[in-house]
């Protein structure tokens, strides 16, 4: 190389390396997190894992000495050796020992994990394809909580944010120092819902409740993932944990409460085509376009078109029918459990009348209002 | 892949000289040389099919967001990649090896039930065939893990389920078959004097193996066929509405799962305690407890299976008595490790391709028991569940395990089948880059598995980037180099050098005895056993 292009190299790799800095730190270990629970889990993980190294550096070492020093190209002669019961019954007992020291503190530690008495904060989570639903059992909150990330982002159209995949619309948010407890379960196949920091894994199961706690010492946002596959957007729905101080969390209740009384004022007021159409693409895009494709055009035969099906172009009545109570055996919920009359009013009306499905129709929240009260 | 050699010394009302010629010669034959060698041949067809998924999975992997393939497809290809890899590569390898090797090694003719042999082989292409056109039906191929949980795998899969559970079916029988014959073979077809403590390792990890696959396979077919009757008959086994459970698929399933990866290990567990002694010159050490040892890993793979689920809710006690079970298992496979150990410690060593592979065997493999031990503190394991550290630990044993250890067995014993020396320049070209390749592309995964990635996702956030560049890089390395060791078997067959009998010094074993490669017909009087 001459040089001239000395600038030129020092250009490129430090290019290179700024690329390198964009994808952020190398993490490498469990974190430590922000639990009791969390940093004995860390303890346990590191003392187990020193154990092994030092296990490995003894018969390891044996291998590498009789690799280097019992070669034929060195003259080694072969000994003949082939049995020696003592050395068997120390090389059983000793193992067996290490896992007892092992399954001590293991053991205390689960019987920490598995302690949920006496809490005092209790929310259910409820995994659907693919978003969280927190709901608050004592104070009457609960929301939907589904990823923010742009679709742009995943798509490499736009650059991606630091919190890439792992940021939502609504954070779960706690207390600090109180402790919570979280009762688990999903609408459809099985999720796992875990935050590394808070050392929480635990399968959401539909038809069980699966218990677990947590005790946050430190305010912050902690983050994780849904932990088992449960379909198409499995690497999509991920978990954030917003935990404030007591204050700051009152406030963040009574905040949503209020929010949540205006939408069921929503309910009782006229409504024109326009409106329900830009609310029902809101409602859409955040919760039929994952399957149904933001195009309509769904991903035929799981996922059917609604662009000129007989459903958003037929009869009203099963149009709602359909999204209300769900299709049974299939990907479709029931969204009448997920969605407020208003909303799925808005979406019926919105599918009914995009991608060239241009019937008209408007839907009301009292037609929902009403189909619910004939299906009691 | 066998020359063939008529043996002329029969007697003259001996009228079977020879195999059939042409391509009937394969569809018809009984000859456990033959079959094996299918078998072998099979095996890698799948290894590649396999591994090409693996290669896509790993280029979309490549960098955060989505490139190549949309996450549908990414689910069927990690699906795919697993069910071909354990079914159809690893399985069907052992058993191309146990097809060739245990007669030789025990003076048997050939196996107990040749006919049923032919079978349980045939069986396995149009199994594979079907599980593989579900690719292309509506739809799409089954996208639930290899694992297949309900209700993903029931209410909510594609239509093409149902062909999958044919196609597990098939395989089951085709297993099930194959066992039967090799305990029959074993149990009834020893030469006089060859007594069962007198077997070769790999002989014993064999029959340990083959009642490992009876006991477990049903359990296999009863929990599709659970699946089928809740998908087409209205049952409610895995629905909680209907007052079924989805955690008894969990159960059911991992009571197959669990002994299931012990079958993929211990004949590898056989072979390279033939080989490590061999280029030790030394016997193996501590025969006996080796024997016992596999036997103690296999009655303990029975009673372990929920360590797959210590994250569904099981209570304390449940959670306590697996964890315990799967600590325990550590004790018999260490003894493994310090036997193949101490047979290395004071030999006069030699580093050929087979002991290159049987040596990055014992290391790695012990590597991926670490990460196992770690799996088994349960509390821990609530971190490690579902993350790519459990990725990178099964990995770990069934890699530079079961495919090191075939690949081990397959170099020791090529010259013998085709009486032709492999190059043993390229057989460490191939060692060495798969070696590197392998570690680059799992080691990285305990990094980021940690750090908090779980396993099955198409894209993922930018902290683990870096890492799975690098996994990346490696797999595809590791991808590449089995072209090579393709390359170096026909080049094998066509023209390596002339093999003698003993072919490596040390050997010990009855299918030394034999000429290079084997007459088609051997053993049909008995040998004598010393």
């Amino acid at each position: 190389m001459l040089l001239g292009d000395k600038p030129k190299l020092i250009a490129a790799v430090s290019t290179l390396l700024a690329c390198g800095s964009v994808y952020g730190e190398w993490g490498y270990n469990l974190p430590q997190g922000v639990t009791e629970v969390s940093r004995s889990i860390y303890d346990l993980h590191m003392t187990i894992f020193w154990i092994c190294v030092v296990i490995g550096i003894v018969v390891f070492g044996v291998m590498f000495w009789s690799m280097l020093m019992h070669r034929k190209s060195l003259g080694a002669k072969p000994a003949a050796f082939h049995e020696n019961t003592l050395i068997e019954v120390i090389w059983t007992a000793i193992p067996f020992l290490i896992l007892v020291s092992m399954a001590v503190p293991a053991t205390q530690t689960l019987i920490k994990v598995y302690d949920t008495k006496e809490s005092d904060i209790d929310i259910q989570i409820t995994g659907y394809q693919w978003k969280w639903h927190y709901k608050y059992l004592a104070d009457d909150v609960g929301f939907f909580s589904n990823l923010s990330t742009p679709k742009a982002e995943i798509a490499n159209e736009e650059p991606k944010g630091d919190h890439y995949l792992l940021e939502v619309d609504e954070p779960m948010v706690v207390p600090v120092n109180k402790k919570i407890r979280f009762l688990i379960t999903a609408n459809d196949v099985i999720h796992s819902w875990w935050v590394p920091d808070l050392a929480v894994k635990k399968d959401a199961i539909p038809g069980f409740i699966n218990e677990a706690w947590t005790k946050i010492e430190e305010p912050g946002i902690y983050r994780g993932q849904c932990a088992e596959l449960c379909g198409k957007d499995h690497g999509f729905m991920p978990i954030v944990v917003e935990a404030k101080s007591e204050e700051d969390y009152q406030t963040w209740l009574v905040a949503k409460k209020e929010a949540a009384a205006k939408e069921r004022e929503l309910r009782d007021k006229v409504w024109t085509q326009e409106e329900l159409y830009s609310r029902g693409e809101k409602i859409y895009n955040k919760n039929c376009a994952a399957c149904h494709q933001p195009n309509g055009e769904g991903v035929p035969p799981v996922f059917p078109a609604i662009k000129g099906s007989e459903i958003a172009t037929g009869e009203p009545q099963k149009h709602i029918a359909v999204v209300v109570n769900g299709v049974q055996g299939t990907a479709m919920q029931a969204f009448g459990k997920q969605l407020s009359e208003v909303d799925i009013a808005a979406v019926i009306t919105y599918q009914r009348n995009a991608w060239g499905n241009n019937t008209g129709d408007q839907v009301v929240p009292m037609d929902i209002v009403k189909f619910n009260e004939a299906g009691q | 892949m066998s020359a063939v050699i008529d043996d002329h010394t029969h007697t003259a009302d001996d009228h079977h000289h020879g195999p059939a010629k042409g391509f009937m010669r394969w569809v018809l034959t009984t000859n456990h040389k033959d079959i094996g060698t299918m078998y072998l041949w099979f095996s890698f067809a799948m290894f590649l099919t396999g591994g090409l998924m693996a290669m896509v999975i790993r280029s979309e992997l490549f960098q955060p967001g989505l490139q190549i393939v949309d996450p549908e497809f990414f689910n069927q290809m990690t699906t795919l990649h697993g069910l071909i890899m354990v079914f159809g590569a690893v399985m069907p390898a052992f058993v191309g090896l146990a097809n060739w090797m245990v007669p030789m090694m025990i003076g048997a003719p050939d196996m107990a039930m040749p006919r049923m042999n032919n079978w349980s082989f045939w069986i396995l292409p149009f199994a594979f065939f079907i599980l593989i056109s579900s690719l292309f039906m509506e739809g799409g191929a089954p996208n639930f893990g290899w694992t297949f949980y309900a209700p993903l795998s029931t209410t909510y899969a594609p239509p093409s389920v149902t062909f999958f559970i044919l196609s597990v079916h098939m395989m089951g029988i085709s297993s099930i078959m194959g066992a039967i014959n090799i305990i029959a073979t074993i149990l009834n077809l020893r030469a006089p004097g060859m007594t069962m403590m007198k077997m070769p390792l790999f002989v014993w990890t064999w029959l340990i193996t083959a009642f490992l696959l009876i006991a477990v396979m049903p359990v296999l077919a009863g929990v599709v066929t659970m699946m089928l009757m809740d998908i087409h008959f209205g049952t409610s086994f895995f629905n909680a509405g209907g007052g079924g459970d989805p955690v008894l698929f969990q159960h059911v399933f991992w009571f197959f799962g669990h002994p299931e990866v012990y079958i993929m290990i211990l004949p590898a567990f056989g072979a390279v305690s033939a080989i490590i002694p061999t280029f030790s010159r030394k016997p193996l050490f501590g025969y006996t407890s080796m024997v016992y040892a596999t036997a103690s890993i296999a009655f303990l793979s029975f009673i372990v299976w929920a360590h797959h689920m210590f994250t569904v809710g099981m209570p304390l006690t449940g959670e306590l008595f697996f964890m315990y079970a799967t600590m325990l298992i550590a004790v018999p496979t260490g003894v493994k490790v310090f036997n193949w150990v101490t047979t290395m410690y004071r030999g006069a060593l030699t580093f050929e391709t087979p002991m290159l592979f049987a040596i990055a065997f014992v290391i790695l493999f012990t590597i991926g028991g670490f990460s196992g031990l770690m799996l088994a503190i349960a509390p821990s394991d609530f971190q490690y569940h579902d993350t790519y550290f459990v990725v990178a630990h099964f990995h770990y044993v069934l890699v530079p395990g079961a495919i090191f250890g075939i690949y081990a067995g397959i170099y020791y014993w090529l010259p013998k089948w085709t009486g032709h020396m492999y190059d043993e320049l390229l057989g460490k070209t191939h060692f060495w880059l798969s070696f590197i390749g392998m570690n680059l592309a799992f080691f990285p995964m305990h990094f980021v598995g940690l750090a908090g990635m779980p396993r099955r996702i198409p894209d993922y956030a930018l902290q683990f980037a870096n890492f799975n560049m690098i996994s990346s890089v490696g797999a595809f390395l590791f991808g590449a180099t089995q072209l090579l060791f393709l390359f170096i078997v026909i080049k094998t067959i066509i023209n390596g050098k002339k093999a003698s009998a003993q072919v490596w010094d040390g050997a010990e074993g009855l299918e030394w005895t034999l000429p290079s490669p084997p007459p088609y017909h051997t053993f049909s009087t008995p040998p004598d056993i010393k």
